[in-house]
């Protein structure tokens, strides 16, 4: 009997104890800040502690260094041009895409024939794995059999002999990385433009018309500010993710010819696992943080913005 | 013309075209899929050539190709169960609070996605070998929740907020406790947007190539991300029909259910608090 009482009122208890929101809400929450905490946050720490120290592979401290792995790279003309790189891989394949993804996005947004299919197509290139298709393109830019060089010695564009080596050379090599990452950040980027257009209430629509508003003029005043918060964000998530990425450089060109795409993140791997000194590549990757917090900042501002609208 | 068909020329004259170029990259790994290993480098042979299925034999016989699309599958699924458990009470919880508490945490466990695995990959390295978990793929299992948990928790936070309160206030009225409503009312009917994230999680886990290349070392614990770029040479050669067919078994899947459960996906991602 009793026991059936002691085990009724701690029952009770507990009920009472789910039951107030705030106690639910945090026993609902803390797991997930515990686990970023421990994944995120300390290796975070962790890496900014190494980059002050001499680490090489193996240990988990070595000697304090102070400034000395950030000034010796500053020093390094690999590794500033390591960050000119990033600026151009990032800003040029970005560009095209939010190019690409909005003219694909406002043609996408129509209901037609054969949606299904071709919004297939299109889709590929995200949904397949990058470092696979990474690979996919390292054989269509190999040096002898080439599909785009066959491409254009067909169209005589090029002679057979003396025919581009797309990555062979710093430019070539330059140029056929970023479209890659074009390439796999398109649909992406076209997703999230189409959800923008989406969330424009028809009756904006139909005000915009009745005022006589069409065409350009109605994309530029009406259609363009009302989706722009939601755009932006997925511009942010291509810049971060571009930036910060090292699939398509590594598998690719793994930074040459002659370092000439070598970006942040694969000349931190390089030093940090290849070479084995560890606390120069976290100082190395480190650099990526001050973009990091630009865009954190960016987002927050739009984030406020987007819930007005 | 017509404003209808002006649309439709619009339409197709501009989807056709990039559905083109986004997926000739697959239609060319088809062709090279199924061509001899002599063939690939003619040029006399770009289109007719005898097509064989060896090298997909090959791939399933003579590599390790199975193990480690079983690999990537068996860190999927634990990392699948591990985001579940932690991000759905959570996103429930943030898209319930309101207010700016609610808000700000939810923005903050988003932008713990943007850290990139580029920048935590030398701290976690040493963790990972401190833990003795060097070269295992509980290493990965580990440490793959860092990216999925937040993603996760961020979509389905936008997926609760569109389930109306007043269907909990009914509950709690019947007499359910709130844990009660949460069980019997609200994860039944989201269940759609919990395999939304299952799928995308997932994905996320089989794309992961930074992580897996700097803790795994032996061929037998590799992922697909890995063991495709490293490991399928013949001779001193790369087997380009062999990597080809290698990429196309598991894309062509993965973007089959990508189209399925796009629109889904995308009222989670712009849900959360961008709206």
């Amino acid at each position: 009997m009793a026991a059936v009482a002691v085990r009724g009122s701690r029952r009770r208890r507990l009920r009472y104890v789910t039951e107030r929101r705030g106690i639910l809400a945090t026993l609902l929450i803390s797991p997930a800040v515990l686990f970023i905490g421990l994944l995120v946050g300390a290796p975070l720490v962790l890496a900014i502690y190494l980059s002050f120290t001499d680490a090489t592979a193996g240990s988990l401290s070595g000697p304090w260094l102070g400034l000395g792995n950030f000034r010796h790279e500053l020093n390094d003309p690999i590794f500033v041009d390591a960050i000119w790189h990033t600026f151009l891989f990032t800003a040029i394949s970005q560009a095209v895409v939010i190019i690409c993804a909005g003219l694909l996005a406002h043609a996408l947004v129509h209901r037609f024939r054969g949606r299904w299919l071709l919004r297939f197509f299109i889709l590929l290139p995200w949904a397949a794995p990058i470092a696979l298709t990474a690979m996919g393109f390292l054989w269509f830019y190999d040096p002898q059999a080439s599909i785009f060089t066959w491409f254009l010695i067909k169209l005589h564009l090029v002679s057979a002999v003396n025919h581009p080596t797309w990555l062979g050379t710093p430019t070539a090599a330059m140029s056929s990385i970023i479209t890659v990452q074009a390439w796999r950040t398109i649909p992406f980027a076209t997703v999230i433009f189409l959800a923008g257009i989406a969330s424009i209430p028809q009756e904006v629509d139909d005000a915009a018309a009745i005022d006589g508003a069409t065409g350009l003029r109605k994309f530029w005043y009406v259609s363009l500010p009302l989706q722009l918060p939601i755009a932006l964000v997925a511009i942010l998530f291509g810049i971060v993710f571009t930036a910060t990425d090292m699939v398509v450089p590594y598998i690719l060109t793994g930074g040459g010819p002659f370092n000439s795409t070598q970006v942040l993140t694969t000349w931190a791997f390089q030093t940090g696992i290849n070479s084995g000194n560890v606390g120069e590549g976290a100082a190395i990757a480190l650099f990526m943080l001050p973009l990091l917090a630009f865009v954190t900042v960016l987002m927050l501002f739009f984030a406020r913005r987007a819930e007005v609208t | 013309m017509s404003i209808a068909l002006r649309r439709q020329l619009f339409t197709y004259g501009i989807v056709v075209p990039f559905a083109i170029v986004l997926a000739f990259p697959f239609v060319w790994m088809a062709v090279t899929s199924i061509k001899h290993q002599g063939e690939v480098y003619d040029p006399t042979k770009t289109w007719s050539f005898s097509p064989t299925l060896e090298n997909y034999g090959f791939l399933f016989h003579h590599t390790g190709y199975l193990r480690w699309l079983k690999n990537s599958c068996f860190v999927g699924a634990c990392v699948v169960l591990i985001t579940l458990a932690v991000a759905v009470p959570a996103g429930y919880a943030l898209a319930r609070l309101a207010g700016r508490m609610g808000r700000s945490l939810g923005v903050a466990i988003f932008l713990t996605y943007l850290v990139p695995p580029t920048l935590l990959f030398l701290p976690l390295s040493r963790v990972v070998s401190k833990l003795g978990l060097e070269d295992r793929l509980w290493a990965l299992i580990l440490v793959y929740p860092s990216f999925t948990i937040p993603f996760a928790i961020w979509l389905l936070m936008g997926f609760f907020k569109t389930i109306p309160q007043e269907l909990e206030d009914a509950a709690l009225i019947d007499g359910c406790t709130r844990f009660g409503a949460l069980v019997r009312i609200v994860f039944p009917i989201s269940i759609p947007g919990i395999l939304t994230v299952v799928i995308f999680t997932f994905s996320l886990v089989v794309n992961e190539f930074v992580y897996a290349i700097s803790f795994i070392t032996s061929s037998t614990n590799r992922t697909l991300t890995i063991g495709v770029p490293t490991d399928l040479i013949r001779g001193d050669l790369y087997n380009w029909p062999g990597i080809m067919a290698a990429i196309l078994i598991p894309s062509i899947p993965m973007a089959l259910v990508y189209n399925a459960f796009l629109n889904r996906f995308i009222t989670g991602f712009t849900g959360g608090a961008f709206r």
